[in-house]
């Protein structure tokens, strides 16, 4: 009994919680922001702040029929449904329909007289008549640090402002108050964080190599586990989408599901089937070796398949890449057109690598495709270091995992590089690292396919030569001789003198044969006349030998007759005939 | 421009052109509320004798004009007329920021 009644006072103690609709932030969060509670959000000008409450109150009307008030004290309602129109947010229907209201409050220090004692009951009363008005559920406070502009009692305002937040608890709404980074350290200008002791959320825009991008970061949340890394968070016509990129356990689905790689050769190297599907791999090698013809084999076995796919394409047109594999016998175009093949070309110095990331996540989530291709991930060493470069793949690579999608990368490896490490470590990280290398040997350069590990499944130790010709790519197993591995021309050539050896081989093996068979008959002619020879030899002998036993016969004869006529009886047969 | 030709009529339709037309807005029995309506009082028939309409709003019985008037702090004295429009807050125990307010010289 008693363990039960623990049990639902655990269930019951955890905090209840307001989906924010905002892609990502409901998952950092575990659920959304503090239910009946305020939040601080808090940032330095153009980092969003704004925007995110917008959202907040939108998506709250729209997707969860929670209506919301916003009061505005920075931009006048015609503005901020201006602002916000880009992101297909129609807030004056919204407030025709009773969903938002949107509450412009001006103040202006100029305007107003301080006479002596006053409070600000007038904007609680404004405020919970908006509320009341569309039985709010949300509210938005935007920035409510401007009142300290307009008013001058400190004393006043921070007692306020404090007996503000006691009330939105008691109304029961679930708050967004923001607030603009202040000096040094703090948070806020006016030290808001002090009164919102439940959720405060940091906002941040950052340029580092000339490359901006925004950050979230929750400081606090009360009573709740939540993601404390600093998440990178994109703004673009859907709105907001915050990544969690950094997943914190290490327990997802696996398959034992094959995906071939579309070179038979390759497949039979892996163990006769290709890749694990949710696999990642990552194809090195140094420049001009072919990564771009295997990486679009595979894309182009997987719509062969009638799966999707999508090609990041980090350093080629997609009509370029088009071209170049239909010299080699591949047609993307079909697939492209036929629509199960996607490609997404950008520099990757376009945006910040968790913008990359974002963007790609976003990409992924719209057109769900099985496999994925990136081509090359070298170049985002341009905008991160290999460190950050690393640590964005992995995610990626976590993020693709738990989608079950396969993903294929290629990467340039410098020849300077000890030990054929990839500059992106990320080699350790794949589950499969197909190498292809140059093998220069007499005057010519040749390919050679290595697999360096295939993580779970049997595959060839074996170096295969990779030939890259107008039917297509092949392997082709390398000449392992006495003089080493042959590739290419030498290759060739080395066959073509076993075939030479084994012709003359054949010829003198075939001379050698007839003597044998001549030599046979010669001693079969003889043995045949010794036969013969022996035959009469037996001949002449049995005939005496029987010659003589038929005389004793005869002789035995005789006498037994002549015996029966002296005693003067009968033939022998006549007298055992009497009895 | 606006501003300045609305006015301009209201001075033209008015034949008491230096009538004050005041509004309080105060909440309920608030002690800065009943401190507010008697200083105004007083300082009315000080300053402005019987040439002044005020009217006094509870906003706690119309919620729905505080966000019209833009309301935030109360005690909240508009003047409306004459000249442009004037905000006092407080419980207008500093006469002569009243003074100031409403356009009148202060007194020393």
């Amino acid at each position: 009994m008693s363990n039960t009644k623990k049990n639902t006072t655990i269930a019951y103690a955890t905090l209840p919680k307001t989906p924010t609709g905002i892609a990502g932030l409901d998952e950092i969060t575990e659920g959304g922001l503090p239910t009946g509670r305020p939040t601080l959000i808090c940032g330095q000008a153009g980092c969003g702040k704004t925007l995110m409450s917008v959202e907040f109150i939108v998506r709250g009307a729209m997707k969860f029929n929670e209506p919301g008030v916003f009061v505005a004290f920075e931009e006048k309602s015609d503005e901020l449904a201006m602002n916000v129109a880009s992101l297909g947010f129609d807030l004056k229907k919204l407030q025709e329909d009773k969903k938002i209201r949107i509450d412009h409050v001006h103040i202006d220090r100029s305007e107003i007289e301080e006479t002596g004692e006053y409070d600000l009951e007038g904007l609680f009363i404004r405020l919970g008549y908006a509320i009341d008005s569309i039985g709010a559920k949300r509210v938005v406070l935007d920035t409510l640090e401007n009142l300290f502009s307009g008013l001058n009692n400190q004393a006043v305002l921070r007692a306020e402002i404090r007996r503000l937040f006691h009330w939105l608890k008691e109304k029961g709404v679930t708050a967004i108050i923001t607030g603009e980074r202040g000096e040094g350290n703090a948070l806020t200008r006016q030290g808001l964080e002090e009164y919102v002791s439940d959720c405060v959320i940091l906002l941040d825009h950052r340029v580092i190599n000339q490359i901006s991008t925004r950050r979230l970061r929750i400081i606090k949340y009360r009573g709740t586990v939540h993601g404390t890394n600093e998440y990178p968070f994109l703004i673009d016509e859907e709105g907001i989408s915050v990544l969690p990129v950094t997943s914190l356990k290490l327990a997802k689905q696996v398959s034992t599901e094959r995906v071939p790689t579309g070179i038979p050769a390759l497949d039979e190297m892996l163990g006769g089937k290709g890749f694990y599907k949710g696999g990642s791999t990552l194809v090195s090698g140094t420049a001009g070796t072919g990564k771009t013809s295997i990486a679009a084999y595979f894309a182009n076995e997987t719509c062969n398949r009638g799966h999707r796919c999508v090609y990041f394409a980090m350093e080629e047109s997609p009509n370029q890449i088009i071209r170049n594999m239909r010299s080699i016998g591949v047609d993307m175009q079909q697939h492209v057109d036929s629509g199960l093949l996607l490609f997404n070309a950008s520099r990757p110095n376009m945006y910040g690598l968790e913008m990359h990331l974002v963007a790609i996540h976003k990409l992924i989530k719209k057109f769900k495709p099985q496999v994925v291709v990136m081509d090359p991930i070298t170049n985002f060493i341009n905008i991160g270091s290999v460190s950050e470069v690393k640590n964005m793949l992995v995610r990626l690579i976590d993020f693709l995992q738990d989608e079950q999608i396969s993903v294929m990368f290629t990467a340039l490896s410098l020849n300077t590089i000890v030990n054929e490490q990839t500059d992106e470590g990320v080699s350790s990280l794949v589950d499969t690292w197909l190498l292809v290398r140059d093998i220069e040997f007499n005057g010519e350069r040749n390919r050679g396919l290595y697999v360096m590990k295939a993580r779970g499944m049997k595959h060839s130790n074996q170096v295969r030569e990779f030939v890259i010709s107008d039917e297509g790519l092949n392997l082709i197993d390398v000449y392992l001789g006495p003089e080493g591995v042959l590739t290419g021309s030498a290759r060739k050539q080395q066959m073509l003198q076993e075939q030479t050896g084994a012709a003359i081989q054949a010829h003198s093996i075939g001379r050698k044969d007839r003597e044998i068979a001549r030599k046979r008959k010669v001693l079969e002619a003889k043995i045949a006349s010794l036969n013969s020879e022996y035959e009469s030899v037996e001949e002449e002998l049995n005939k005496v030998y029987l010659e003589d036993e038929l005389k004793k016969q005869i002789l035995e004869t005789n006498r037994e007759e002549i015996t029966n006529i002296r005693r003067g009886g009968l033939t022998p047969s006549k007298t055992t005939g009497g009895k | 421009m606006a501003n300045i030709e609305k006015d301009f009529t209201d001075y033209e339709g008015n034949t008491e052109a230096s009538a004050y037309v005041l509004r309080l807005f105060i909440t309920g029995a608030s002690p800065n509320s009943i401190r507010a309506v008697e200083n105004l009082n007083i300082l009315c028939e000080k300053y402005l004798r019987s040439n002044y309409e005020l009217k006094i709003v509870d906003i706690h019985q119309q919620p729905e004009l505080a966000q019209g008037e833009d309301i935030i702090a109360l005690p909240l004295l508009i003047k409306k007329a004459p000249g442009t429009e004037r905000r006092m807050i407080g419980d207008m125990s500093d006469t002569n920021k009243v003074l100031k307010g409403l356009g009148l010289p202060e007194i020393s």
